[in-house]
């Protein structure tokens, strides 16, 4: 390394630059380039049609933020935001019970894990479409094998995706069945970072199995517990495929998310511009979800400090 | 052995085939319809093992003329959209690895956050001024948006790992830093690529949301052909059943044989595009 003195170099180069070799740049560009194209060109582009009046087969004019007024009066949307928000509450909190518990097991040694852990995670592998058409079919009041399961317990038969007071329900059903694979995964990371001293005290000390898990496994696996939540959240939001093949957004609008209605709004109505608004409104709210989260999490650790003090 | 040793080992298988049922009947459930005629998948209480399995139901979905084109048409979109990425992201992902650019990866995160849906608009109508509609390009291009991210992010953490020395020593000899790359970063990065290719390929494959907006009849991939099947044969379970396992098989298979792989590819990114 040359000790090269500052007034050597070229007027302008900040100090960090000298750090940052320019030629590892040559390996970037090209990724660059697509990301550009695809990413960054079509956030650009729906941020430009959301303030145009934009259908399809129509003359575009520029409305500025009148797509987004539209927005705050429009009952179907509200409704749709209120779905999502129940459907993704569900859907984050029931895989991390479950995925947590299963990280659990998963930690133990036993034979055949390797495959088990492979033939647990096939859910959130396997095509979505694929399973959601088999889930139809568990689903189907008559001649589902769901409806079979709950007579053997003695449980009337439901109605599940076919109602719009099970609608949601049935639909987190799948989604946990799919994605608790995920958290487990992330959380079984974390259970193999923590050290083993804590246990070997807490078993001289005759700590039960739960005492165990309650005060020193879950506050350790608290981090990353945080972070399946967020990644849950944010997937769960934008859940798609197995909405719209199970139900289509029905009966009725009974589970029509905002993902749902932003597909109607633009590939069946084509109305683009409004579509735009949605796309970027939806986006702000995973954002500001994910702060609200942050924030959360925030002030849990400054009450553990305060209480622990 | 004690017997309170024997007793944790039988919680503990217990509580491990309770984990791991929901998946397994599931997807046993899944090839029981796809083998059965009407009759018994129409029988109540449910028929769990035929009599008589309707391998039929496979041969219909293989030998009906489209499912062939449907087939090429996924390979095609995966394939292309799956080595584009590698092309692009190798390379990126170790040069964003080595300047530290720790930064970037905020355009990653965005990507990662952005609803499918959300990119399909915009580029739907650059496709169509384009005149590309009715190809198979619009359909490749946009499943870089789900293949690009994964391989950057894979990479970057891999080549993040990679130990500096050999690469320093082979630019002490005068090597350009292509020369490095090539010859000696790649070659050691190599189960990193193959994590990304895996995860790249399994997400691209399930693909449905970006489908049913740019294919049209011709250019279907397959699980948009299901998905019409669907709404076609509602009655039919045992064709339908066939035709899903078919198109989620080699998913599955990948997913059992690699799991080493997509288990540490999805600990240190957690990725899923679209």
């Amino acid at each position: 390394m040359t000790q090269s003195a500052p007034a050597a170099a070229p007027i302008g180069a900040a100090p960090e630059k000298q750090l940052r070799p320019p030629s590892y740049w040559p390996f970037v560009v090209p990724a660059l380039v697509v990301v550009l194209a695809i990413i960054i060109f079509p956030w650009v582009f729906t941020i430009w049609m959301s303030m145009n009046e934009w259908k399809v087969g129509s003359p575009t004019t520029f409305v500025g933020f009148s797509n987004y007024l539209r927005l705050t009066s429009d009952p179907r949307f509200a409704e749709a935001v209120g779905h999502t928000l129940v459907y993704t509450v569900l859907s984050v909190l029931l895989p991390l019970v479950f995925g947590t518990f299963a990280a659990v097991v998963f930690h133990q040694k036993f034979a055949g894990r390797g495959f088990l852990r492979g033939v647990f995670i096939m859910p959130m592998m396997a095509t979505p479409v694929a399973i959601a058409l088999v889930w139809t079919m568990m689903f189907h009041p008559q001649l589902g094998v769901l409806n079979y399961l709950l007579s053997l317990v003695g449980i009337p038969a439901q109605l599940w995706v076919f109602h719009p007071a099970t609608v949601i329900p049935s639909l987190v059903l799948v989604e946990t069945w799919q994605w608790t694979p995920l958290v487990m995964l992330i959380v079984l990371g974390g259970l193999a970072a923590i050290p083993t001293e804590p246990y070997e005290s807490a078993q001289i000390d005759g700590a039960s199995l739960w005492q165990v898990f309650r005060y020193i496994t879950l506050p350790l696996i608290m981090p990353f517990l945080f972070i399946a939540g967020m990644i849950r959240m944010i997937d769960a939001v934008k859940s798609f495929d197995i909405i719209f093949a199970i139900t289509q957004g029905g009966p009725g609008s009974a589970s029509e998310t905002i993902n749902l209605y932003l597909y109607s709004v633009a590939f069946v109505y084509y109305d683009l511009g409004y579509g735009s608004a949605i796309a970027v409104v939806f986006f702000l709210l995973i954002v500001a979800l994910a702060a609200v989260m942050l924030y959360a999490r925030q002030r849990m650790l400054w009450t553990e400090i305060a209480s622990g003090a | 052995m004690t017997a309170k040793q024997i007793i944790s080992r039988i919680g503990l298988w217990f509580a491990v085939f309770v984990i791991v049922s929901p998946a397994i009947l599931f997807f046993l459930w899944m090839a029981s319809l796809s083998l059965k005629f009407e009759v018994d998948n129409a029988a109540y209480p449910p028929v769990f093992i035929p009599e008589h399995f309707a391998w039929k139901n496979y041969a219909d979905v293989l030998a009906s003329n489209r499912f062939l084109t449907y087939f090429i048409n996924s390979l095609v979109v995966t394939g292309s959209a799956t080595a584009l990425a590698l092309l692009v992201g190798v390379p990126a992902g170790y040069g964003i690895a080595r300047m530290a650019a720790h930064k970037s990866a905020i355009v990653i995160l965005i990507a990662r956050i952005t609803p499918g849906l959300s990119y399909l608009i915009p580029l739907f109508l650059l496709f169509q001024w384009l005149g590309l509609l009715g190809t198979l390009v619009p359909q490749i291009i946009i499943h870089l948006v789900v293949t690009v991210p994964i391989v950057i992010w894979i990479m970057i953490g891999y080549f993040e790992t990679t130990p500096m020395e050999l690469e320093e020593a082979a630019l002490i000899d005068g090597a350009t830093r292509w020369q490095v790359f090539r010859h000696v970063a790649l070659p050691i990065a190599r189960p990193g690529i193959a994590v990304a290719f895996i995860l790249a390929v399994i997400f691209s494959w399930n693909n449905f949301v970006f489908g049913i907006v740019l294919a049209g009849r011709e250019t279907r991939t397959l699980p948009v052909a299901v998905y019409n099947m669907i709404s076609f044969d509602q009655l039919s379970w045992g064709p339908l059943a066939a035709a899903a396992l078919i198109v989620t098989f080699p998913v599955l298979l990948l997913t059992v044989m690699a799991q080493r792989q997509i288990v540490a590819g999805l600990t240190a990114g957690a990725v899923k595009g679209g």
